[in-house]
Order: C-alpha cells, then structure tokens, then sequence
C-alpha cells in the first residue's frame, strides 16, 4: 500500500543534477534512513537522472518526470522517466562497463543503481524514452527511549 | 566544486572538493589535467577528503585521468576517501588502478 507519494518534473540540466537527488533524499527521509542508506538511494538517482541528460537527450534540454512513493513496508519506490531516445537492447545497456559514449564515461552508472537499489528495473522504447523504476527498503530502526 | 593543486618536487596533489557528478566533473578534470601537462608529475594523488559526494562521473574522472597518467608511466593515489565514495570506488575496481585509502 502507498503510504505517501511526490511527482516533480524538470529540465535536463545538469544543475539540477544536485537539486534531484536532494528532493529525493528529503523525501526518503521519512523512512528514517541510515547515513548510508540516504547516500545509496542518492547515488542511485544520480546516476538515473545523469543518464536522462547525458544519454537520453544528449545534453539538449528535455524534461525529466521523477515519482516518488512510500509503501507501507518500508520501502521507497522510485520512478525516473525520460522521454528521449531510448535503449535499443536494455540487457547488454545494463552490462557493467558498457557505454556508448567513451572517454570520461565509465560504463557503471546501472551497475551502481542495482548494486545500491533492491530493485532495478527499466523499460524502454527506441525514439520514445526510457522509464527506470527502482525500488529500496529501509531497515526498520527501533527507537531505544521511544 | 572546488580544485586546489599543490606541487612538491615530482607529486600533483589535487586537494578536490564538493560534490562530483557529471555537472562539476568537467571543470574538475581541465583544473587536474592542466596541473599534469604544466608540472609533468610522476605522481598524482587527488584528494578526496572534502568531496560530500560521488557517482559514476567520478569514477569516469578518475578512469580518465588514470589512461593519462598512462603515457608517461606515472603512479596515481587517491587519498582520505570518505566511507560512501570508498563503496563506489571499490565496487569500479578501482583499486586496480590506483592506490586506494580510506579517510575516516
Ligand atoms: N535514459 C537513457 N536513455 C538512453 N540511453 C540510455 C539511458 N540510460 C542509459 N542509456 C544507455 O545505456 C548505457 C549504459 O548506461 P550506464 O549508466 O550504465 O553507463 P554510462 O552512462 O555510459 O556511464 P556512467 O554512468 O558510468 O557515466 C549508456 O551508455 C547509454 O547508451
Ligand atoms: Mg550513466
């Protein structure tokens, strides 16, 4: 069950870069988080969010459609959403050290996300967009003196 | 995103700071690359004591740079890396290519 739930859309700029993953951080704040739960769930939207600018409008200016919710088990959903140019075959994108663009990219941004998300999963559509959903819980933590 | 670079005899220190995505990666990489071609260094240490965060684009800062040290057979380390960007670098592998420690 959805407990709680944000949408927000932006320009692909990579100024926003910072401001996405910080929305999303306060956002999943609510879950009570560890330190390093809030810096996976940030890495992970960082690397969405960049390959939206970098990859799916190829640094021109598109919009971006992030989804947040909250469900009743701990858990944060996410939804990062782009209306570019696609993957043409998602698997071999997903392979860790595969980039189409060489030189000062590593090839690791999914790679990253499904190592610090519990879910990752993506949907794309060649010269339509591309939709990543991405899924993780939080450790219930109990509060001593509560 | 902040670069200062310090010389000492053959070693570039550069002493990097802020966040590091792919927005801040540019200018840190032309401040670094233009230290390297001035001092010709035989090593390199980038500094990660101030860097409150990181993704992918610093990983591909780092593998960039590394491929330039390259040419000249130069050494790289990379220094006081915080908890958080220590999970990244590992999970990159990174520590086959440049002497990895840890900050606090
Ligand atoms: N939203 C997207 N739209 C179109 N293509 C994408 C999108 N996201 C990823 N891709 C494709 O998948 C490949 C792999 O993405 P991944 O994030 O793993 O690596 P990268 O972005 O190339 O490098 P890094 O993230 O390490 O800087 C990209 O090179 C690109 O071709
Ligand atoms: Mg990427």
């Amino acid at each position: 069950m959805i407990t709680n739930k944000f949408t927000m859309t932006m320009l692909s700029k990579s100024s926003n870069e910072s401001f996405a993953r910080s929305c999303v951080a306060a956002f999943a704040s609510q879950l009570d988080p560890t330190l390093e739960e809030i810096s996976d769930i940030k890495t992970a939207v960082s690397e969405a969010i960049t390959n939206c600018i970098v990859h799916a409008y190829c640094e021109k200016i598109g919009k971006i459609y992030i989804n947040g919710e909250l469900l009743d088990n701990n858990t944060i959903k996410l939804k990062i959403r782009d209306t570019g140019c696609g993957i043409e075959n998602i698997s071999q994108a997903m392979e860790p050290l595969f980039t189409t663009v060489g030189g000062e990219r590593a090839g690791l941004g999914f790679a990253v996300m499904q190592s610090f998300m519990d879910s990752v999963k993506v949907r794309s559509v060649k010269d339509k967009g591309t939709t990543v959903v991405m899924t993780k819980r939080i450790s219930p933590r109990y509060k001593i003196n509560g | 995103m902040s670069v200062k670079i310090n010389v000492t005899g053959e070693v570039v220190t550069a002493y990097l700071g802020g966040e590091l995505d792919h927005h801040s990666a540019k200018e840190m990489r032309e401040e670094i690359d233009s230290a390297v071609e001035l001092n010709m260094p035989t090593l390199l240490i980038l500094d990660f004591k101030d860097i409150s965060f990181m993704d992918s684009s610093g990983i591909g800062l780092v593998m960039g740079r590394y491929r330039n040290l390259q040419k000249s057979g130069a050494q790289m380390h990379i220094t006081n890396i915080p908890q958080g960007i220590y999970k990244v670098m590992k999970l990159a592998g990174m520590e086959r290519l440049a002497q990895l420690e840890k900050g606090e």
